[in-house]
């Protein structure tokens, strides 16, 4: 591919750079510095001998705090997408900075990258504001018309004789090529400035990002402050992009930003993981690619597994965060589950027992099958579970017969005394027939905290008996066990 | 800084295309012009959905898919890169609702990792199969003048034989007969969800044949006008159309006005400033959406927006109400 992009014709190569191949000159720089052995590679990179790697890694710090910080207030406030129409959206300020000049300055194509990044993230809030359009219009025509003039633009710059237009190439692609002391200046001065920043106006910023109407009701300059953060926005693009290429933007901007915010619910603390998330991807990154090449023996493209790294810490996020990932989500509601399933198993067992006004210890196994409509096999699968929690025993000299345990004896009269409390709780309060609390009942059962049903019980005045007749288990009954107690009490209810 | 936009020639803009070089100036427009027209047709809807950067999306993704299709197939035949860029389209959607559902990730953040997550594995494909011969700038960049150069004695008839045509043609001619024939799902099912499942339309399949069909046009479109841009030929005709009316049929017809109008002046545009064919059309679409925006935004036009949004809603029902 390398010798194809050398013959077409430099603004296509511009481009295809740009977007494809972010640093693959960059990579080549280095890979050209080294002999290609794996070993090597590894004492090489860690050594930081190379001050291409220095660069680099420092490089990527600036980066990922500006867009650790910048990437968590885009992602909250529900732009993701902005990052990727401003990347394509300071093409023509590129053109018509370098036009201003007719030379490659870096301030001046700085500043006109950043004007049109700005001017682009104001023209998708005026759409905003002045149409019923909505965002992801907005941004999609924002981004596809800036950067068809910036195509015009740059074309037209390619036909005037007289200009060294390689200098305008050069920007994306000689930056790119190795990260000069120039650059890191321009990513060190715009992550110092995004830090202050956000520092300095860490409420402000997070009242409007989060609740702009209330923002607005204390007097804060909410438009004044989004476009500040476009601003910063702007400028922590641009200066990626003569390093990186836009496609590695949007993805290094959204990415750890999008993990932090799987992982954490403070707004303080996903600044802090962002960051530190966008630093660890794109260090990585350049780590892979690094030693990749002593692999494939030819050079690997920095960008994309700097983004590839992000992507692997979103996926791992995705699937372990504590909270909202999906592996751990799901096995939460496996031992929800579960905890149902023994629960409505006591239960059951505790109605039969109750049935026998609590005379009888044990509970023939057939006899719950036959109760829960079930097979021997799968009652004895519950029953199980419950000799597993040591919430009951099996009597193996009288057959199939099931013991509750003291504790498995409490567990039960808990979750009835549950059932019980909230089935009276409906029909004496909220109005239900007595026939239709039972289902309602039995969901919340699993749920009600102690508290809850003590104040549930206070409520309703330590009743005895709930709709239908039975008795609810005292708090005390919970706490003690004798079944002879049960047994008792159990006489004093029957009339 | 005078070389910079060439003089103004109206004979050479307006005359010469459909006298010298009529041959290429109808091949490059009708080719333009099926690629404006489907993805038009099915940006109205898009802009509706409010997923417009879905087409973005999609135009950058495929990539991974295309450059997989030239792995296994091992060739360069334009019907295996278009299933393999469909298939990478359609795993885009997948893994998009996948995300946001699965989640509390957003659906704007979902869309954004997704895309350039496969995008960057596409370049790293690209860097690691050996001898990939692909050529990332004729899929990201649209090639619309390169197709003319192609006209030989009987450009017509060669245009007709052409393999990437006659996938554009029937991309087109499928994609207006889905929207014929499905009219009426599609409207429900844009403006209220709720309204479709409730009258047995599956709002699910209705989104998912969408995306496969946005896929189609995205992908066939690409060669023409190029990954980037093409998501300007789906939405600016759609939202230009969105700001002058509240009816469905009517936004349908003015986004197809807007886009033929805008390819036609793009190719006058282009001939004139002599840049990108495909560039140009975003142009003078975006020229025309701008005065679309003004008409808007004159003080007498401007309603509630709840209201314009109620009237939209209501439109949707009686249209419905007939039947």
């Amino acid at each position: 591919m390398t010798p194809k992009f050398r013959h077409s014709p430099p603004f296509l190569a511009l481009l295809i750079f740009m977007f494809a191949m972010p640093s693959e000159a960059h990579a080549a720089k280095i890979s050209e510095l080294v002999e290609v052995d794996l070993g090597d590679q590894f004492v090489r990179f860690f050594s930081l001998q190379d001050a291409a790697i220095r660069h680099i890694l420092l490089g990527c710090l600036f980066m990922g705090i500006n867009f650790g910080l910048l990437g968590s207030f885009v992602v909250v406030r529900r732009m993701a997408l902005v990052g990727d129409t401003l990347s394509h959206a300071v093409l023509p300020g590129v053109a018509v900075g370098f036009l201003f000049t007719m030379s490659k300055e870096p301030w001046a194509i700085l500043l006109g990258a950043t004007m049109a990044g700005l001017l682009g993230a104001a023209t998708v809030s005026w759409i905003q504001r002045s149409t019923r359009l909505k965002q992801d219009a907005a941004l999609g025509m924002v981004l596809a018309s800036f950067f068809a003039v910036g195509i015009c633009l740059i074309k037209m710059i390619e036909r005037i004789p007289s200009v060294n237009r390689s200098g305008l190439d050069h920007f994306f692609y000689g930056q790119a090529a190795a990260l000069g002391r120039a650059d890191l200046w321009m990513m060190g001065g715009t992550a110092v400035l995004s830090t202050i920043i956000v520092v300095l106006l860490y409420r402000p910023l997070l009242a409007t990002s989060f609740d702009q109407v209330f923002a607005r009701s204390i007097g804060l300059p909410e438009r004044m402050l989004f476009h500040l953060l476009m601003l910063l926005l702007a400028l922590a693009i641009v200066v990626a992009l003569q390093a990186v290429g836009a496609l590695m933007v949007s993805a290094m901007l959204i990415t750890p930003a999008t993990t932090a915010f799987l992982l954490t619910k403070r707004m303080h603390v996903m600044l802090c993981l962002a960051t530190g998330l966008a630093i660890a991807a794109g260090m990585l990154g350049a780590f892979l690619s690094f030693v990749g090449e002593g692999l494939v023996s030819h050079t690997l493209p920095t960008g994309p597994s700097m983004a590839l790294c992000a992507g692997g810490f979103f996926l791992l996020a995705f699937l372990f965060s504590p909270h909202h990932g999906l592996v751990s989500r799901y096995r939460r509601h496996l031992s929800q589950t579960r905890q149902i399933t023994v629960e409505n198993t006591l239960k059951a067992i505790y109605r039969a027992m109750e049935s026998d006004r609590f005379k009888e210890e044990g509970i023939a196994v057939r006899r719950l099958a036959g109760d829960a409509r079930e097979t021997f096999e799968e009652t004895m699968k519950r029953l199980r579970l419950l000799v597993r929690d040591g919430l009951a025993t099996f009597a193996s000299a009288r057959g199939e017969v099931i013991y509750l345990t003291p504790e498995g004896l409490q567990h039960a009269s808990r979750v009835v005394r549950n059932h019980r409390l909230w089935e009276l709780y409906l029909t004496n309060e909220a109005d239900y027939d007595a026939d239709h609390v039972h289902a309602d009942a039995e969901k919340v059962e699993h749920i009600l905290g102690e508290d809850q049903v003590m104040e549930l019980e206070r409520y309703l005045d330590y009743p005895e008996q709930d709709p239908h007749g039975k008795r609810i288990p005292s708090l005390r009954d919970t706490q003690r066990l004798p079944l002879r107690d049960l047994a008792v009490k159990e006489e004093e209810v029957e009339p | 800084m005078n070389h910079l936009i060439p003089p103004f020639d109206a004979y050479r803009v307006f005359v010469e295309p459909w006298t010298i070089n009529l041959s290429q100036t109808l091949l490059m427009t009708s080719i333009a012009l099926i690629v404006a027209l489907s993805a038009a047709l099915i940006g109205n809807y898009l802009v509706l959905r409010r997923m417009s950067m879905l087409g973005d999306a999609i135009s950058h993704s495929a990539l991974p898919g295309i450059v997989i299709a030239f792995l296994v197939s091992g060739s360069r035949d334009s019907f295996a890169l278009t299933i393999g860029a469909l298939v990478a389209g359609i795993v885009t959607t997948v893994l998009i609702e996948f995300i946001h559902r699965r989640s509390i990730v957003k659906v704007d953040a979902a869309i954004g990792i997704v895309f350039s997550m496969l995008f960057a594995l596409g370049v790293l494909l690209i860097e690691l199969a050996p001898h990939t011969d692909l050529d990332p700038d004729c899929v990201l960049f649209g090639q619309l003048e390169w197709l003319g150069v192609h006209a030989s004695s009987d450009p017509m008839k060669a245009l007709f034989a052409s393999s990437q045509f006659q996938l554009l043609f029937g991309v087109f001619i499928l994609t207006a007969a889905l929207n014929l024939t499905f009219f009426k799902e599609l409207l429900v099912s844009s403006f209220d969800p709720l309204l479709a499942g409730a009258q047995g339309f599956r709002p699910t399949l209705i989104h998912y044949s969408m995306m496969c069909m946005l896929s189609l046009v995205v992908v066939s479109a690409f060669e023409a006008v190029g990954a980037i841009l093409v998501i300007a030929m789906l939405i600016l005709p759609a939202a230009t159309a969105y700001l002058l009316t509240n009816r469905l049929r009517t936004m349908i017809t003015l986004s197809i006005t807007h886009a033929v109008i805008s390819t036609i002046g793009g190719i006058h545009l282009a001939v004139w400033l002599d840049c990108p064919a495909s560039a140009c059309m975003v142009i003078a679409g975006t020229f025309f959406f701008c005065i679309a925006w003004f008409i808007h935004t004159r003080p007498s036009r401007q309603v509630d927006d709840t209201q314009e949004t109620e009237s939209l809603t209501s439109s949707a029902e009686s249209e419905l109400a007939p039947q």
